[in-house]
């Protein structure tokens, strides 16, 4: 008996150990990846993520699999994510700022907070343009300065969401050039486009992706980046006018806290590739690539909500 | 034209050509079934379509909406029990026939009606939709606002025998829309501190909580086995062609039942039941013998049975071009068209038009499948119908309809939602509030609020804000028809109760009180 006790706890032992030291020499990644979007198809972070999904299941070796958790602005997959993902690097989720910065400042419960997970990078920046019609009367961003001073809250300006990138990059451009607009939310860049035909706003603050998507009818009147977009030459930035502000949506992709770091640095070469490999065919988009890691994150994190921190706490 | 053209040999594959058969087989097989709707057919099989891609999808589920529309027409025949709401009318006329041995013969009118019906009203769809479309943009916010408050007007008096039980039901359907995140504004609302519940009640889960659930356990509920074993389909009395050259022979019927069809289709809400009541009576009273309708006059199916098909592509109209559902089974196509992200409008005919082309060219097609599946596998259709016990089909469509739930979002939270609005539809139906409201409520009221509150916003510098609702002509227009559309609701109401209607069935129970 004691004999088959001894067999039994060593070969426990044995089969323990080797596990271990599988355990630790196994390369991550062996198993199939969920790549979450907690936005629907058929939007910006999806149309990238399907860039992306080829390029990093040749990268890693794995397949990776797209899912979507649309709900809240981006809110019910954060907060699920945030609660209930292990820290394998099996389950990686796409963030977006401002709205990680914007919602837990926001509302009581999001459900979730902006630090709560570890960014492993952003990959790419959509900068806000200040757009209007061809037949409008502003052929310069003066112009529309001009007639704002004149007519406070009289140019109505439509955006994507309240409180989005927009909205906020809107509220700093009324603070920079001391005027008073009207913003008017709308759910996403579709309405926008009808909105703006239809002559039922005078102008919108919505991204770059727009100025070049319309680009045959419409005037792209300043662009929030810090030098010309590579989709639209011809468009001024901000600060070439005066203003400082530069700002838009980011882009990245997550992991829970406690994930390894040779995890989260297999998981950066891999979107850096991805995104190398995309480039040509999201620059013309009006995209901005961006290989935003470490401790690059936590600066734009820092600059950003410093930004949107103050008018976010006031609208509050 | 080359988009249509385009549209159309990314139709003429093997794939799509199988998608549209399988797709109109299975439609006439759920739709066959009394109590299983078009709208329940398109929410069971929509799980279905998730792998495929969005053009073989949306084939998919307008050859299923085609299918069950038709075959609600087999058992308002042979058994006297519509398949689907909107064969109410073909019973009058279809089930008499059956019992003098007509069976065949109506069932052929029916077919050939359907097959009509279902190409007008594609053709109607290619026609109106684009340059509608084209208009769309002039809807800005305020116009949106009226639109929405058009549809709930409408769909209270259409949907249900009584007015106020419709607005009650398109109430409850705005209050479920109010959770979840503001869609301006973006504060969370309603949401009871739990965070999931942020992302607010999702349309296809709510379509298919109210649709499905109520009638699985309504079906439950009667505790029969099967169906009665009713009438049957001998073999044939007269030759197709026959029936054929007499439907043509006289056409003023059925041209007449495809218009009323398809004016009535575009109305957000009114359905295929209101569509063939409205396309029969109408026969009736242009008939020159107006009595032998209700004793087996095949007139009174072909109007039945065109008018209800014509609105399967015709109710897209709205749809395709503002993103307000035409008839409830709409709603689901809405639904689809989201999760693939193509938005109505403009786009849906210039940026996608070969998808949204083919999409529509597919209803043609399957409109023309009726033809030889209808004549074909009729008899099989029918006798799968008639012998599949309840107790077998409820818990085969309960699991389908969990399943699929789950499948939308990958969330438990959705099936939750989705079994709790089913419970409460089937409560609610019993004080008799209808779902479609309820649906039309849950779509339109956030358009609704999202217009009235983007236009209020822009009006900050105007005198009196609310104003601006109607400053422009199309508004006014739009709010002129909200009146009317109110007092077609209320007059003949006003004049049933006064005895002055001709109304179409005499079970009018007072519910106008």
């Amino acid at each position: 008996m004691t004999f088959n006790y001894k067999t039994l706890a060593l070969s426990v032992t044995a089969i323990t150990a080797i596990g271990v030291a599988g355990l630790a020499l196994a390369e991550y990644p062996e198993d199939t990846i969920t790549y979450i979007i907690p936005f629907d198809p058929g939007g910006e972070s999806d149309v990238t993520a399907r860039f992306q999904e080829p390029v990093l299941e040749e990268v890693l070796g794995v397949s990776v699999n797209v899912t979507h958790r649309p709900g809240g602005g981006g809110a019910v997959a954060w907060s699920e994510f945030q609660n209930s993902a292990e820290p394998d690097g099996y389950e990686i989720i796409g963030v977006n700022i401002p709205h990680i910065i914007g919602q837990p400042i926001q509302r009581n419960d999001a459900g979730y907070t902006t630090d709560d997970w570890r960014i492993v990078t952003f990959f790419h920046s959509t900068p806000n343009a200040l757009i209007v019609s061809d037949d409008s009367p502003y052929d310069t961003l003066e112009d529309l300065i001009e007639d704002a001073k004149e007519n406070p809250e009289a140019i109505t300006l439509g955006g994507s969401g309240t409180y989005s990138a927009n909205h906020l990059d809107m509220l700093r451009f009324e603070q920079e050039a001391d005027i008073d607009l009207t913003y008017i939310p709308f759910s996403g860049t579709g309405p926008l486009k009808g909105a703006l035909e239809g002559g039922h706003i005078a102008g919108i603050f919505n991204y770059t992706m727009l100025g070049t998507e319309m680009a045959d009818s419409v005037k792209v009147l300043a662009v929030a980046a810090e030098e010309r977009v590579k989709a639209l030459p011809d468009a001024p930035t901000f600060k070439e006018q005066g203003y400082d502000i530069v700002g838009g949506a980011y882009r990245g992709v997550a992991v829970p806290k406690d994930t390894p770091d040779d995890v989260v640095a297999t998981l950066e070469e891999a979107f850096a590739e991805a995104n190398r490999q995309i480039t040509e065919r999201q620059e013309p988009l009006g995209f901005v690539m961006e290989y935003i890691t470490g401790d690059e994150v936590d600066e734009v994190m820092a600059m950003l909500r410093e930004a949107y921190g103050p008018i976010l706490e006031e609208a509050e | 034209m080359d988009m249509l053209l385009e549209a159309l040999t990314s139709l003429l594959t093997f794939e799509s050509m199988l998608t549209v058969l399988i797709g109109v087989s299975a439609g006439l097989f759920i739709g066959a079934m009394p109590g299983l709707t078009a709208t329940m057919a398109l929410a069971m099989l929509l799980p279905f379509t998730f792998s495929m891609e969005a053009l073989q999808g949306l084939i998919a589920l307008g050859a299923v909406y085609m299918g069950s529309i038709y075959g609600g027409a087999f058992t308002a025949i042979l058994i006297n029990t519509p398949g689907t709401p909107s064969s109410i009318a073909t019973t009058f006329d279809g089930y008499p026939m059956a019992r003098q041995g007509r069976a065949y013969e109506a069932l052929a009118a029916a077919t050939i009606a359907s097959v009509v019906g279902g190409i007008v009203g594609v053709i109607f769809l290619l026609i109106l939709a684009p340059p509608l479309a084209r208009l769309a943009v002039a809807f800005g916010p305020s116009e949106m606002f009226w639109v929405a408050m058009l549809g709930l007007t409408l769909v209270a008096s259409l949907s249900s025998d009584s007015l106020l039980k419709g607005l009650l039901g398109g109430c409850i359907g705005i209050l479920l829309s109010t959770i979840g995140v503001s869609p301006v504004g973006g504060e969370s609302r309603f949401t009871f501190g739990y965070p999931p519940l942020q992302g607010g009640i999702e349309l296809i889960v709510a379509l298919i909580g109210l649709f499905v659930i109520p009638e699985l356990l309504t079906m439950s509920a009667e505790g029969r086995g099967a169906l009665p074993d009713g009438g049957e389909l001998r073999k044939k009395e007269v030759s197709i062609a026959k029936i054929a050259r007499r439907i043509f022979s006289k056409p003023a019927n059925l041209i007449r039942s495809c218009l009323i069809g398809q004016v009535i289709a575009i109305i957000p809400g009114a359905g295929g039941n209101v569509t063939s009541l409205v396309a029969y009576n109408e026969a009736r009273r242009f008939s020159k013998e107006p009595k032998s309708f209700g004793k087996g006059n095949v007139d009174g199916v072909v109007a039945s049975e065109s008018s209800n098909n014509v609105m399967v592509a015709g109710s897209m109209v709205p749809l395709l071009t503002l993103g307000i559902p035409g008839a409830p089974p709409d709603a689901i196509i809405l639904g689809v068209l989201l999760m693939h992200g193509l938005r109505p409008g403009l786009d849906l005919f210039t940026q996608s038009g070969v998808l949204t082309n083919g999409f529509i060219l597919s209803m043609g097609l399957a409109a023309l499948m009726l033809l030889p599946v209808g004549l074909l596998g009729g008899r099989v259709i029918h006798r799968v119908v008639i012998r599949t016990p309840y107790y077998f089909l409820v818990p085969s469509i309960a699991m389908v309809t969990i399943l699929g739930t789950f499948a939308l979002r990958n969330s438990m939270l959705d099936v939750g939602i989705m079994l709790l609005l089913g419970t409460a539809g089937y409560f609610l139906r019993l004080i008799g509030i209808q779902a479609a409201p309820i649906v039309l409520g849950l779509i339109l009221g956030g358009i609704a609020e999202q217009g009235y509150v983007q236009t209020l916003m822009a009006a900050v510098v105007d005198p009196i804000p609310w104003l601006r609702l109607v400053r422009n002509p199309l508004s006014m227009v739009l709010a002129g028809l909200v009146v009317l559309g109110a007092a077609t609701a209320l007059v003949p109401m006003w004049l049933a109760r006064k005895g002055l209607l001709d109304k179409v069935d005499d079970n009018d129970s007072g519910g106008s009180s």
